[in-house]
């Protein structure tokens, strides 16, 4: 096998003699995404140049751009090397590896397929887990020499975490085992093993050689022991349930309000589940609201009724609010709404998840603030053991309760009797300074009902209090190194506004640390928790009316953009005490740095620890160039306004 | 009656989908438009995404003073038509230069090309640029995402692209960053075809075949658009029966003989070559391996 003599790109007779009736049959074809996965050099993008190139996908300028590629960088001596079809980037082919996805597209006379490939080093698990999350079937590779390994389970574990049904096992390179059955047995009772422990109960198992092209599209003659179907008769005749979300309720997440004019109203959205006719009954979440379908309207014309899978613009009979976010959905049978969870993450940062720190979460199309609590446990991939654990680092899988700042509308990912809500149920976690998608995850339930707690309602609101002492209430968050002169110019600027009668409350580690916090420590975590209390404290006290001055090392940008997120618009004051750390350190009022250049004191900023600086504060002060006086008056200037 | 969704529905939607996000999710988008099959399909979606309204964003035509006539008629028809603003952007520097294919060669399509759509995209400030490169196209497009960024100088960090699951696209970028947005990433060539068959899009005349002059230079037909054309010694534009595959500088895209006039036959044509769609292009040639990488790092779309 392996020869390059075969009739290259592939013509369908009917493409000559009828092609109107070829492409109506070719629309009508059913589609298949999947995803070989396995460990690294198992042959995933070997076989999947393969099944391009027997079902003739290849182009005779692709080909022969193969064959000397093959030869210059190829890592089959002379011969072809078909994951040279595959690994497209530069960096791949210098190192013979896979790092990212690559999507590729082929079609056969029964079926169009979508197929990722995917990189088996596990440092590139989210690029896996990227091309997994919209996969209906996963081709798990094993090397027929080296059996199960760990990333042969974590793929596995991570392709039925994702809602993968259909997955093939591919023991691959039979050629290298002399196409031995009973090595070939002996790793599918292995893997059959531990995939019963992660719930997949049912797989096809096929020997193959994506290399030679034994059992991919041609029944091998060297595996006379093997009866099953071949890779591609398999992948041509499994069954996908493509409409699965058809039998649903009806549910759109709102993308966009279509407002070209103001007689025209639409909520513009990707169908998620169900069916919608107009008359229909609808309910708006998390508001609540109901109100009946109107119009479908699209580009084409008005539909009388649209399903999962289209995208459509709706118009209701009532003016009721509802805005990108919002979740149109059956009245009788909407998503649920909470702002606590349990759930499933996976992490896909260098930087390890810090509890406690907020996140944007994306949900459909909502995102909002968010943080994870210390995880309940982490898997461990190889024995799916239940690991204690204080935070998930990269490609850790673990289960986590989050908190969001706001409910958001929701479902389980997988619901009790299987059904998968990926739209309703998959999220992403985005660092809010880096920008970079840190997380994914997958919600299990709500912790509480949220729809019963409901906010007891002030009769008397933040706007009377504050207008009965006459100021408005704000947060002067001061941040700077330690000895900057934080406490000193805070205590001056509430000694001026108390002269002139404004009703302030300093906030330090003083007061704090002794009490509310006493409990917590110097490590992030625990400083990211100081910083969150102390951030809620002063928005109630601005609730209440008051000017806050609060005075804390608070190094890190995320907590104070957290607290930022918390106060009201145009409360939150960042006031940057800009000293720098060789005059703190001289100045070294209470001999801490001292301690600390000693490794007397662990975690000291500026120190052993980083003070990451406002890039935007509202106020910089920059003590090497006015005294503490002129400081505290510039920033009452400010606060008051003037 | 709920039925089986066709294939193509099930494209559009998704590009719909991802469409709307982007204008839902950041400041200041715009459309690159080329006025090839693909940015045709891109744009027809836009206007399906967002219709009654016309798309909220303007068309970018990068420019390089050398398309084929028929580009440009269609180009400004067509902005007009969906009712959207067309902005046309030229590189200064390359017109004062008068950087042109013939004796430039490759800083040809750097500086009109690469420069030229960063300048714009700097002038104008967006952050966002929809584009309509597929993933089936090219080794190095095949892995690329959705959702791809770029530095403030526009570059492309293949080892570092963010995940992209489900169809949640993360936006959120730094000042000074911006993302391309390839909607059609999943569409194959003969998606393109049939939905223009489907959908009855208006396409350059230049992909259906006619009597055409042309000249044969290293292994392409070149088309003699315009009197620009320097003719070398001993050649003479013949008459021949030709259509595109791809478009982009005349001077620069080979041609193919043929006889398909229409939609059908084109498809069925291009369903029975053997050679793949951008063998037409110059361009793809003159670096070799991983050429397209390189560009893209650079910033080339
Ligand atoms: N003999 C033999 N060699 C194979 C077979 N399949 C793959 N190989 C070789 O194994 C090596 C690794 O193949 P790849 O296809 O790059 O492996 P991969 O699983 O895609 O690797 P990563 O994506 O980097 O994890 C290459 O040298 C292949 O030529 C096979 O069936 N038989
Ligand atoms: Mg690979």
């Amino acid at each position: 096998m392996n020869d390059v003599q075969n009739p290259i790109y592939k013509t369908d007779a009917l493409i000559a003699e009828d092609i109107d009736k070829y492409l109506d049959a070719h629309q009508h074809k059913t589609m298949l995404r999947f995803i070989t996965c396995g460990s690294v050099d198992d042959g995933k993008s070997t076989l999947i140049g393969r099944l391009l190139y027997d079902s003739k996908m290849i182009f005779e300028d692709q080909l022969e751009a193969l064959q000397a590629d093959s030869k210059r960088v190829g890592t089959q001596g002379q011969e072809i090397d078909f994951a040279l079809l595959v690994d497209g980037l530069a960096a791949e082919r210098e190192q013979g590896i896979t790092i990212d996805v690559a999507y590729r597209f082929f079609t056969t006379e029964k079926r169009k397929f979508i197929v990722a490939d995917t990189p088996g080093h596990e440092q590139y698990t989210r690029n896996m887990v990227t091309g997994a999350s919209t996969a209906d079937l996963a081709v798990i590779l094993i090397d027929a020499r080296k059996g199960v390994l760990v990333q042969t389970r974590r793929h596995s574990y991570l392709a039925q975490l994702v809602g993968i049904r259909n997955i093939v096992l591919a023991v691959n390179k039979m050629d290298l085992v002399d196409y031995d059955q009973s090595a070939y047995l002996d790793i599918v009772q292995d893997y059959r093993e531990f995939a019963a422990q992660i719930g997949i109960t049912d797989f096809t198992a096929i020997p193959i050689s994506g290399f030679k092209g034994d059992n991919v599209t041609d029944r091998s003659a060297n595996t006379p022991w093997y009866d099953g179907p071949t890779l591609m008769e398999h992948l041509e005749s499994v069954e996908v349930s493509a409409d699965a979300d058809l039998a649903k309720p009806f549910r759109m997440p709102v993308q966009w309000v279509n407002r070209p004019n103001l007689d025209f109203r639409g909520f513009s959205g990707l169908i998620s589940g169900g069916t919608v006719k107009p008359g229909d009954a609808v309910r708006i979440v998390p508001s609540g609201k109901t109100s009946t379908v109107k119009s479908i309207v699209t580009f084409d014309g008005d539909l009388t009724e649209a399903q999962a899978g289209q995208s459509v613009t709706i118009t209701l009979d009532d003016e009721v609010d509802c805005s990108r976010g919002s979740v149109i959905a059956a009245a009788d049978s909407p998503p649920q709404v909470a702002d606590q969870f349990e759930a499933t993450v996976v992490w896909m940062a260098d930087e390890a998840l810090l509890p406690g720190r907020s996140y944007w979460l994306k949900l459909a199309t909502q995102t909002v603030s968010a943080s994870l609590q210390a995880p309940k446990y982490a898997v461990d991939v190889n024995t799916m053991e239940h690991l204690a654990a204080k935070t998930l680092d990269l490609n850790a899988i673990g289960v986590a309760e989050l908190v969001t700042d706001k409910p958001i509308a929701f479902l389980p990912y997988k619901d009790e009797d299987g059904t998968l809500n990926k739209t309703l149920g998959g999220f992403i976690l985005i660092d809010k300074i880096t920008n970079q998608t840190v997380g994914a995850g997958m919600l299990h339930f709500a912790l509480r009902r949220s729809q019963n707690v409901h906010w007891q309602a002030l009769d008397i609101t933040r706007e009377a209090r504050a207008g009965m002492k006459n100021q408005e209430p704000k947060v002067l968050w001061f941040t700077g190194l330690s000895g900057s002169g934080k406490s000193t110019i805070a205590n001056l600027v509430e000694k001026r506004l108390h002269r002139m009668n404004r009703h302030s409350f300093l906030l330090d580690g003083d007061n704090v640390r002794h009490g509310l916090n006493k409990d917590l420590g110097f490590t992030d975590t625990d400083r990211i928790e100081n910083i969150r209390r102390v951030g809620e404290v002063a928005r109630l006290m601005t609730d209440a009316g008051l000017i806050v001055v609060t005075a804390f090392i608070s190094p890190f940008r995320a907590e104070r953009e957290m607290v930022r997120q918390m106060c009201a618009e145009g409360e939150f004051v960042e006031v940057f005490i800009d000293t720098p750390l060789s005059v703190a350190e001289e100045r070294d009022v209470k001999g801490l740095y001292k301690k600390a250049r000693a490794g007397d004191l662990k975690n000291f900023t500026g120190i052993d620890s980083p003070y990451e600086v406002p890039e935007a504060p509202e106020l910089r002060i920059d003590t090497t160039k006015m005294t503490a006086e002129e400081a505290a008056d510039r920033i009452v200037e400010y606060v008051l306004g003037w | 009656m709920a039925r089986a969704l066709t294939h193509l529905e099930r494209l559009e939607a998704e590009s719909i989908h991802i469409i709307r996000e982007v204008v839902a999710e950041t400041d200041n988008p715009v459309m690159l438009y080329s006025v090839g099959k693909d940015s045709a399909v891109m744009l027809h979606l836009a206007k399906k995404a967002f219709y009654p309204s016309p798309p909220p964003f303007p068309l970018l035509h990068v420019d390089t003073t050398w398309k084929f006539k028929a580009m440009y008629d269609l180009r400004d028809k067509a902005a007009k038509d969906a009712g959207m603003e067309l902005l046309v952007y030229q590189n200064e520097e390359a017109k004062e230069r008068g950087i042109n294919p013939f004796d430039h060669g490759p800083l040809h399509t750097d500086m009109w090309k690469t420069e030229g759509l960063k300048q714009a995209l700097n002038l104008y400030n967006f952050d966002a640029a929809f584009g309509g490169a597929r993933r089936d196209e090219e080794k190095s497009r095949a892995k690329e995402r959705v959702f791809s960024f770029r530095s403030a100088s526009h570059g492309w960090d293949p080892k570092n692209q963010r995940p992209e699951l489900w169809n949640l696209y993360n936006a959120k970028k730094a000042k000074g960053e911006s993302i391309r947005i390839f909607p059609i990433s999943n569409w194959t060539e003969l998606d393109i075809w049939q939905y223009i068959q489907l959908n009855k899009i208006e396409i350059v005349p230049l992909y259906f075949s006619a009597p055409r002059p042309v000249v044969e230079r290293d292994g392409l037909l070149i088309m003699v658009d315009d009197e620009r054309m320097p003719l070398k010694d001993g050649e003479v534009p013949e008459m021949r029966s030709i259509r595109f595959r791809t478009l982009g500088c005349y001077p620069l895209t080979g041609a193919v003989e043929s006889e398909a006039a229409t939609l059908s036959e084109v498809i069925q044509e291009m369903l029975l070559t053997t050679t793949s769609e951008r063998q037409g292009r110059a361009i793809d040639k003159d670096a070799g391996d991983g050429s397209m990488e390189k560009k893209k790092q650079e910033g080339y779309f």
